[in-house]
Parts: structure tokens; sequence; C-alpha cells
């Protein structure tokens, strides 16, 4: 066992935190977030530039011949910054189909464009009806010749306003929730019969409802095989889950230092509040979750490699974890700043904003709490067996 | 990083596992968690251990530890937890021993380490008092200079097991007009045969007797007894509790108690369904679970903190909360899983003497008792408060 991150990963997190550090400030973050865009592609360049992009992929594929781990220490610094551009949708999960699952043609037109940052992928997964499960679907893609043509709608498409492209899932086949008969594309958000609509979110992002009518797509928009997505987008959500939970890492323990910070300013009845016993346990009580939620976010990531069963149980549990220890440091954070935690001004509040909607990404506590239940008891079963 | 064992360490495990499969005493399968058994049901895995020289595994190895990483270690408890283990009491091989081999002088670590290590000798220890519990540092019992000898005075209570020990480690007040009270204590081992002690039992609510008060009266004890300096006994205890703090997280012993409750939830019945299926029941497992994963990767965190010659710190403080919060609701959900039959107490029952308890399921007969019982871990090695009064000063910095 070894929890010792490499050269190359302390370098990556060292030289990304100077980024953030210099160009990534408070005041700054909070112009890009009302701009007309909300993001910053030059950033995106520059993240490009220092090779975040291609941290995780193998030098096969031309990247870098890093792992999740990578991924995991870009998402925590990521977290601490507030920063708003899509690591998540197009690195972890658009670059993941690819690379679990993507053909060399899709690879060299699609993986080197992410990993160069001359491209942007949303990934389309959600649905109004489906709630969090991956296999509620009602978007279908038809057989059209050797291609497909889709109809659907995709709901809350993290960073699709910024995409230039769409990993979409769909149903080739079976049953409205049946495991079978999922597949995933690649579609150009610019093709015909593909419409957004384009909003805010609460947290300072940005996202799309996405319409899918009657939108051709070619043979070679497909990954992997038709009909068998299904453990493909759980393994790559997985993948998210994992990256993820290290934003919230990230996020929780900036969260925490700021309220301790404020806390030995702030005076009350003559004293720092931080003085006082009441809050002081409590901010004590930040710091063990914000710890046990490092440990789950290093055990997740270290378990995505594993079978199926135990990378599964390793993502719910680390996403309980996260979402119950996000809430609870988040919320403290507001209310041991008192009035000012509630103000647009303080950059706390923006860290709780953040980690409440962590919560309902990829899965919600009580999601991954049944998830993680199912598991278990298949795993006895298959223990009695 | 990756969770990888070595080769090395999947044959050690292999080599611990079949080591305690042959010689883990059968009458004492499963009974790890027990307060109730005998001086010798207590001592007779210790005893085995020590004639192999693995019952101290964290000294040094010139004092008898076994030079193991803290991966070994770590499998090592986890192997022991398989089958509940009854492990050497911490008292002597944790407590008392890393004082004296740290602060005590050659002639101290030649008379004790060896029949701590052996088993020989049973330790206990005398901290608290009536009037210092949290606040340890206002205790009050005197070691008063004569000649060769400090004579002792005073009360001790909570000492666990004191009716089996062979001899106390006892923080006594040597300088009465010290500035502060951590300044003017002493750190005295006493023999416990020594006239003038008496071991008074305190019953718990579990109904055992675990837990004793401890009178002196003008007990004298050869100033030798001493470890380190006059009047630093607080530092001394301090060190000793950062050592209690870090083997308390209790990890895999918790696993396997988790094992024994999913074993409980799949034999009982809720409207014919094992318990288990039942989701509000099945949930609080997996948040238990998943709670307990946290600390295990927590534990390891700390670890591979530790082998790279980082002590325990006061990060040893989150595994003492958590560790016990879970023993807590472990025993708190066993309880709920035996439903009704959480109810019959065994203790003198039947009247007969016979060790058969004859009423409601095996798994059933501690489960009230046990979790009684398990309050006392957030309370004792230094309440869950008091850790957190040390991580707001030596973390938080507040």
């Amino acid at each position: 066992m070894d929890f010792n991150f490499t050269e190359e990963q302390t370098m990556i997190r060292d030289s990304l935190a100077r980024l953030i550090r210099e160009q990534y400030d408070f005041d700054t973050r909070m112009g890009v977030v009302k701009s007309e865009s909300g993001w910053r592609p030059e950033m995106w360049a520059q993240f490009a530039e220092l090779g975040l992009l291609m941290a995780p992929f193998s030098e096969e594929d031309g990247g870098l011949g890093g792992d999740p781990i990578d991924s995991m220490v870009v998402m925590e610094e990521f977290g601490k910054g507030l920063v708003v551009e899509p690591f998540v949708p197009s690195v972890v999960c658009a670059g993941g189909f690819l690379k679990h699952a993507g053909t060399a043609a899709q690879k060299e037109e699609h993986l080197q464009a992410i990993m160069g940052g001359a491209s942007t992928f949303a990934f389309a997964y959600a649905e109004p009806r489906g709630r969090y499960n991956l296999a509620d679907l009602e978007t279908t893609a038809k057989k059209d010749g050797s291609g497909y043509v889709l109809n659907g709608h995709k709901s809350v498409v993290i960073g699709a306003p910024w995409a230039d492209k769409l990993v979409v899932t769909a149903r080739t086949g079976g049953d409205r929730r049946d495991a079978g008969g999922i597949s995933v594309f690649i579609v150009d958000k610019g093709a015909d019969g593909v419409t957004t609509r384009d909003y805010p979110t609460v947290d300072g992002r940005r996202a799309s409802e996405v319409y899918l009518e009657n939108v051709s797509v070619g043979a070679g928009a497909l990954i992997g095989a038709e009909g068998e997505g299904l453990p493909l987008i759980e393994q790559v959500v997985d993948e998210a889950t994992a990256a993820t939970c290290a934003e919230a890492v990230g996020a929780m323990g900036v969260a925490h230092q700021m309220t301790v910070e404020y806390s030995r300013q702030r005076k009350q009845f003559g004293t720092p509040i931080g003085k006082f016993q009441v809050l002081q346990h409590r901010m004590v009580d930040m710091f063990m979750e914000h710890e046990q939620s490092i440990s789950m976010t290093y055990m997740a990531t270290l378990k995505l490699g594993e079978d199926a069963v135990e990378r599964k149980k390793a993502a719910s549990a680390a996403k309980v974890r996260i979402g119950q220890s996000g809430r609870f440091v988040g919320q403290e954070s507001i209310q041991i700043h008192g009035g000012m935690g509630m103000t647009e001004e303080l950059a706390v509040g923006h860290y709780f904003k953040r980690l409440t909607m962590i919560d309902s990404e990829f899965g919600n506590v009580d999601h991954h709490m049944r998830r993680y239940t199912e598991l278990s008891a298949t795993d006895l079963k298959a223990a009695a067996e | 990083m990756n969770l990888e064992f070595s080769p090395e360490e999947v044959a050690f495990r292999a080599e611990v596992r079949a080591f305690i499969e042959e010689n883990y005493p059968e009458e004492l399968k499963d009974m790890g968690s027990r307060e109730d058994l005998t001086r010798d049901q207590f001592l007779a895995w210790h005893k085995v251990l020590g004639k192999k020289g693995w019952a101290a595994p964290a000294w040094p190895e010139k004092y008898g530890g076994t030079g193991w990483t803290s991966t070994q270690r770590y499998i090592w408890s986890e192997e022991n937890a398989r089958v509940d283990a009854m492990m050497p009491l911490p008292f002597g091989v944790s407590m008392v021993a890393p004082v004296i081999y740290t602060f005590g002088n050659e002639e101290q670590k030649a008379r004790y380490l060896p029949k701590i290590l052996s088993g020989e000798e049973w330790w206990c220890q005398g901290y608290s008092e009536p009037g210092a519990g949290s606040d340890l540092a206002s205790l009050k019992t005197t070691a008063v200079r004569d000649g060769d000898h400090y004579v002792i005075n005073g009360q001790k209570t909570w000492t666990t097991l004191a009716q089996h020990a062979d001899w106390g480690f006892f923080l006594c007040r040597t300088d009465p007009n010290a500035a502060k009270p951590q300044e003017g204590i002493s750190f005295i081992l006493v023999d416990m045969n020594t006239p003038g002690i008496e071991v008074r039992p305190i019953i718990t609510i579990d109904g055992g007797h675990e837990v004793n008060e401890v009178w002196l009266t003008d007990v004298r004890v050869p100033v030798e007894n001493r470890v380190g300096e006059e009047n630093q006994g607080w530092t001394y205890a301090k060190f000793l509790l950062a050592h209690e703090r870090s083997g308390i997280a209790g990890v895999a012993r918790s696993k396997r108690g988790i094992e024994r409750l999913r074993d409980i939830a799949s034999t009982e019945l809720l409207e014919g369904e094992p318990l288990i299926k039942d989701d509000s029941f099945a949930r609080k497992i997996s948040q238990l679970e998943i709670d307990l994963t946290a600390l295990e990767f927590t534990e390891l965190r700390t670890l591979a903190r530790e082998s790279e010659g980082k002590g325990p710190g006061p990060e040893s403080s989150i595994l003492k909360v958590k560790g016990t919060e879970i023993q807590q609701r472990l025993t708190e959900l066993t309880l709920e899983a035996v439903g009704s039959y959480g109810a019959p107490y065994f203790r003198g029952f039947p009247e007969d003497g016979s060790n058969e308890f004859p009423i409601g399921p095996d798994y059933a007969h501690h489960a009230g008792p046990n979790y009684f019982n398990f309050r006392k871990t957030s309370i004792y090695g230094g309440s869950n408060e008091i850790q957190r009064n040390i991580i707001t000063k030596m973390i938080l910095g507040l």
C-alpha cells in the first residue's frame, strides 16, 4: 500500500495551484461567472498547456501516462478555486468513454482534440423523468441505414453551452429502465435537429436543456457496442463521481479554513468567537468530516480499477460520505460566519453552494445509499453460493 | 498511490493466518469483546504470542518488538479480528511499556519489559480520581518522599481490571506547591501487593465488574520505581495518552462486528423475511459500513505517515472519536437487531450455575450488556469532548 503522490502528480498540483492563485482569485471568478459566456476559453487553453487535459490518459493514446489519481489531484485544486471550466464533463466523462471504448479513428478524431483543448465535450446522460437512474432513458436512437436517428430531451447538461460536442446516452433497444439496449453516441452540437436552452446554475456554472429532434449520426458516432452501453456508462460515471468527490474535498477544505480564520477575527462579547467551545467543537467536526472525505476519495479513486461490484460500492460509499460531509461543512460554514455568510460578497457562500450542488451530481446521498445497499445484498448472495 | 499488497505481504498474511488458526485457543473464539473472562482466559492468547515473539508488534525490536511495517501490523490486526481474538490487554503492552522504554532507566527496562511481553505480569492504570476525570491534572493522590521511599496516599478510580493486576502505574503529586497543576506530578510504578492498597469493585450498568476503585493508604514504594524525572510525570502521561489513542480505532474488530451483525440480521425475521431485507435496517448497516470505510482509510493514511517516522500526533484524536462512535453504533444496531431477546439477563441465571443460558438465540445474550458497556468508549482515554479540545488547540490553533 502506498499513499504517496508521484513527482508528476505533485508537479501538476503545484503548477495548477499557482495558476489558480494568480489568475483565478475570487473577484476574477465572480466576473467570469457573471460574464456573457460564463467561462474563459483562454483559461482552458492554459490548462491544456500545463498538460492537465492529457494527464489521465495513456502514452499510447497521446496522454501523459497518468491515471485517475491525476484527475483527483486536478479536481481537488479545481474545488479549492471553485473553477467552473468543464474538466469532469470533457476530460473525465467524454475522455473516459473514448479511453475505454473508443476506436482508433474515434480517438484520433476526438481524444486528441479533448487533450489539446481544441474541443470541449459535455455529457448528456440525465433526463427529466429519469432522476439518477442511468438506465431510465426515454431518448431513442433508431437504426437508419448504417447510422442512427436520435430523439429525446436531455436535462441539466453541465457545460453544454461551452461544448462543441456531446456524449449522449440513448436507447437502441429494450424498455425504459432495462439494463440492455443502451448505447452511447457522440453528437455534434451544431448538427441539424440539436437545439439547446442555455442557463446559469445556482453554483456559478452553465448548463443546457438539450433537445434532439431527428438528429442523424453516422455509424462512427457509436462508442462501444450497440445496446451494451450501460456497464461502460457506469464505469465512466463512477470515475466522474470519484473526480467530483475530489472537487468536494477541495471546496470543503477551503470552506473550513475560511471559517476557522473568520472565527479568529470576529469578536463578540469582547472575545474572538473562535474562543467559544461550542463553535470550536463544531469546527473540529468540520475538520473530521473533511478528513474522512479525503480518505473516501482516495479509497474510491484507488478502487476504480477493481471488479465492477467492488468499484461501484467504493464509488457509492464515497459519494454518500461526501454528500453528507459536504452538507455539514457547507451549512456550518455559513452558520459560523453569521450574517456575513449570507452575503454574496463573501466567498464562503459560493463554496457552500458548490458543495450543495455536488450532492445532486451523479446521484445524491439517497441514491448511492440505495445502490450501496443493493450491491451489499448481491455480495452476500454471491458469498452464500 | 495504490492499495496493492506486495508478494511478501501476501505471504505474511498467509503465515499469520495459519499461525492463528493453529494456535488460537478454541474456547476463546468469538469471545474477544467480552469483559467477563477469567484471568487465564484474558491471558491465554497473550502467552502464546509472548512465546512466539508477537505480543508487542509496535515495540522497538531491541525490546521485543517484531519490526513489522505498518502494513504488516494492519494485516496482523485484521487476521486477529477474523477470530475476534482476545488481544493482549493494552495496559502493559501499549500503555506503560512505551513509557518505560522511552523514559525509563536500564534497570527498569530489564525488570519490567520481559514480563509485560510474556504476559506474566498484569498491569493496571492509576490515572483518574473521583475529582480528576477529564481534568486529570487536578489529581490529588500524593507521594511524599521518606528516605528511599515514597509514601502514597489517595484514591484512584475507574481502574480497569485492577482485580487481576500485579502492578499499576500511578500518577501522584510529588510537589504540592508547583506553579501549575500539570507540574509536580510523578509517574510511579506500584506493586499491587504492597500493604495499604485496597481494590474495591465498581459494578457498571451492564452488570459487569470491569472497573475498580483503588484506595491507597500509606503505601510505601521504593523511589527507584519512579519513571523519569520527579515532577515530570505529566509529560509521560500525555505521551502515553497519544499512544493509547492510536490503537483505539478498532477498525478490524468493527469490521468483524458488522459481519456478525449482518449474520444476525439475516437470521432474525421481519414479516417472515430476513430483517436484512428491510430497507431501513439495511441502510443503517450500510451507513455504518461506509463510516467504517472512511475511518479505515483515515487510519491507513495515519499509518503511512507514521511509517515515514512521524509519530502519532493529534490526528489520532480523529481515530479515537470516530472509532468509538462506530463501536457504539455497532452495539446499538446489534441490540436493535436481536429485538425482544435483548431483554433477558444472563448473569446469575440459571441459578443452578450451569453455563448454558437457555433463553433466546446465543447471539442475543450479550447484546444489551455490550451496548450498555460500550457507552464507556466515548468517555475513556480522554473523552471525545477532550479529543475535540485537543484538535482545537493542536490542529485548528484556536
